[in-house]
């Protein structure tokens, strides 16, 4: 745990099973987790281990069964439902595994999603997307169609409609799951770019090694709990990525 | 987000295209087949709106349409005149009569005989000729569209003239419409045609002939009874309701305004015949293919975008926004869907405007129909928010 920053998620004794009777499936057994704000925070484990379950509930997508979860201050299960969604409309931005981006679309329109949810005009919001795309490389692209992009163009769309509207989280699944070394590594950069202030955290759910190493902490986790916290440079960058 | 909404739904070019031709088509074979049907049952009492200036129709009580063959009594229409309250009474043939023509072929006829001395009954547009000819001998007046069509003489013989001993005219032979001074035969007796009249199609769609009663009466086979009905003109200031009351207890007859006449026309074929409930299904046909094609499309088209709707949740969106969404793209693709089929109706009914086929398009028409496409809008959208509302945001950190 970090001494210098303050906690921007904590995790206490929390604990998710889906189904009933016999068929429940334990998929949270207690996780107990901190994560500092300013960091970098990457969930590793194996498929099944319950690390969509956990970012999903951190994330406010899914409520917990039992134990505490408390973001930025905000027990998330305090909040009814309506005041969820405008939580995390506020405080959350995600970059999905799959993009998301919908094809009939603008890549600017795409990107300015979350600014017409905080109620800007389309309009207004389209102008910052499209500054936005500029800054990670993609001028002169927000009138196209998002699919015409290559996987790499399509992933920095979805990295700027994850921060277009200054979220305080920055939720991530397998941001360089399609993309090669080079690639991921700048998207990576991107990323953890984003973490350092002191009133941002940064969760990436990953099974890519080569990008351990950017990570301030990494948290294991298997069959529902966190197995072990590695800080620092515990973790080493694949050769291929070292500078 | 509404704007996106928008976007969403015409961007997926294929399946809007679907859900439109589905709601158009739906829209379509609903308002083409009321239209048709109103307009079949119009037919059915057009005759008794063709006859202007009356404010009763006196006929036979147990006669249920304005075609029944219930004749009446000659002694009837003294009898109507005779009741307080009438300022005149006119007799009205009004009966299927089979015409000869000059080339051998025959023609059913609708012949309408009316009163001789005040011609009441008369049809409402005289296209050429005088309706006070029907008193010369033998004098019948014909409807236009008919003299063109089931009514059309044999091109050889010229206007007026009649075939010369042993000439044998063609029947398959060329033809030309019937023209004022042709000789026609109406059961066996001459009429000769001295004008050219414009009636509405009537359900029966036979040529409709006018002549005057006396004349009528004599084409008609022999019998007792012949006059149709008597037409009833009150005296001013009289309530025609409380005139048709007097005339029934005073004569034993039916008496009833003319729209009420229509309406006991058109409640006959309702009730009697088949023809309501073969075009109400052709009606719930169009209802329920546009709830299977545009319903089915657009319960793909929000299937197709569910990871879309369930990326914006997980962004924030409510769940009453994202209804909303789905509310819009299924309004404006009613919207839309509606105005085509509607717009091929209309054009449907100017293309048949005039021509043999019934088809009259109430302005209550496109509202059922509207309503319909509403309800078919309706139907699909429910069955896609309910997806929507279940959707779980957790969902769009699942696997493809």
């Amino acid at each position: 745990m970090s001494d210098a920053h303050p906690i921007a998620i904590r995790l206490r004794g929390v604990t998710k099973t889906f189904g009933k009777g016999e068929s429940a499936v334990p998929a949270l057994r207690g996780i107990d987790l901190d994560v500092p704000a300013g960091e970098l925070t990457m969930l590793v484990g194996p498929s099944g281990c319950g690390k969509t379950t956990l970012i999903s509930i951190l994330a406010g997508l899914l409520s917990r069964d039992g134990g505490e979860c408390t973001v930025f201050g905000q027990d998330l299960g305090a909040l009814r439902r309506d005041r969820l969604s405008a939580w995390r409309r506020d405080n959350v931005g995600f970059i999905f595994q799959q993009f998301n981006l919908v094809p009939q679309l603008s890549v600017a329109e795409n990107v300015s999603v979350p600014l017409v949810l905080k109620g800007e005009s389309v309009a207004a919001s389209v102008r910052k997307a499209n500054e936005l795309l500029a800054t990670l490389g993609l001028e002169g692209r927000g009138k196209g169609a998002p699919l015409k992009l290559s996987g790499g163009q399509q992933q920095r769309v979805a990295i700027a409609r994850a921060l277009i509207h200054d979220p305080r989280l920055l939720v991530c699944d397998e941001p360089t799951s399609a993309l090669d070394a080079e690639l991921g590594r700048r998207v990576m950069n991107l990323i953890k770019d984003r973490s350092r202030r002191a009133d941002r955290a940064v969760l990436v759910v990953t099974h890519d090694d080569r990008i351990f190493h950017l990570a301030d902490s990494i948290a294991h986790v298997d069959d529902g709990r966190i197995d072990r916290i590695e800080r620092g440079h515990q973790h080493a960058a694949p050769k291929e990525l070292r500078p | 987000m509404l704007r996106f909404a928008i976007k969403m739904l015409f961007g997926d070019s294929a399946k809007f295209y679907g859900i439109l031709l589905g709601l158009g088509f739906a829209s379509l074979l609903i308002a083409q087949q009321a239209s048709i049907f109103v307009g079949l049952m119009s037919r059915t009492f057009a005759f008794i709106g063709e006859v202007g200036h009356v404010d009763l129709w006196v006929f036979d009580p147990t006669q249920s349409y304005v075609d029944e063959p219930k004749p009446l009594r000659a002694t009837a229409l003294e009898r109507v005149r005779g009741v307080t309250g009438v300022e005149w009474a006119a007799p009205l043939y009004k009966g299927l009569l089979v015409a000869t023509l000059p080339d051998g072929s025959r023609q059913v006829c609708d012949v309408i005989g009316i009163d001789d001395d005040t011609l009441a009954g008369g049809p409402a547009e005289i296209v050429a000729g005088s309706l006070a000819d029907l008193r010369l001998p033998d004098a019948v007046m014909v409807e236009v569209g008919s003299s063109q069509q089931q009514l059309r003489f044999p091109a050889e013989l010229p206007p007026g003239a009649v075939p010369a001993p042993g000439q044998m005219l063609d029947p398959k032979g060329p033809k030309r419409p019937v023209e004022i001074g042709d000789i026609i035969e109406l059961n066996e007796r001459r009429a000769r045609v001295v004008g050219l009249v414009k009636c509405s199609e009537t359900f029966v769609a036979a040529p409709t002939v006018y002549t005057v009663y006396s004349r009528a009466i004599t084409y008609a086979p022999p019998a007792r009874r012949v006059m149709s009905s008597v037409l009833v003109k009150a005296v001013d200031g009289q309530d025609t309701d409380a005139l048709a009351e007097r005339i029934s207890r005073e004569t034993g007859l039916s008496a009833l305004r003319p729209n009420d006449y229509s309406m006991r026309t058109l409640g006959y074929w309702m009730r009697e015949t088949g023809i309501p409930i073969n075009f109400g299904i052709a009606i719930a046909l169009g209802f329920f293919v546009g709830v299977a094609i545009a319903g089915q499309m657009f319960y793909n088209f929000t299937l197709d975008n569910l990871r879309y709707f369930g990326a914006f949740k997980a962004m924030g969106a409510s769940t009453p926004r994202l209804l909303g969404m789905v509310a819009l793209q299924a309004l404006v693709a009613g919207v839309l869907g509606l105005g085509l089929g509607l717009g091929a109706v209309s054009a449907f009914g100017l293309n048949a405007a005039g021509g043999k086929l019934a088809f009259k398009m109430l302005w209550q028409i496109p509202l059922i129909a509207a309503g319909a496409v509403l309800v078919i809008c309706i139907l699909a959208s429910v069955i896609s928010m309910w997806k929507v509302i279940r959707l779980d945001p957790a969902d769009v950190f699942k696997g493809p």
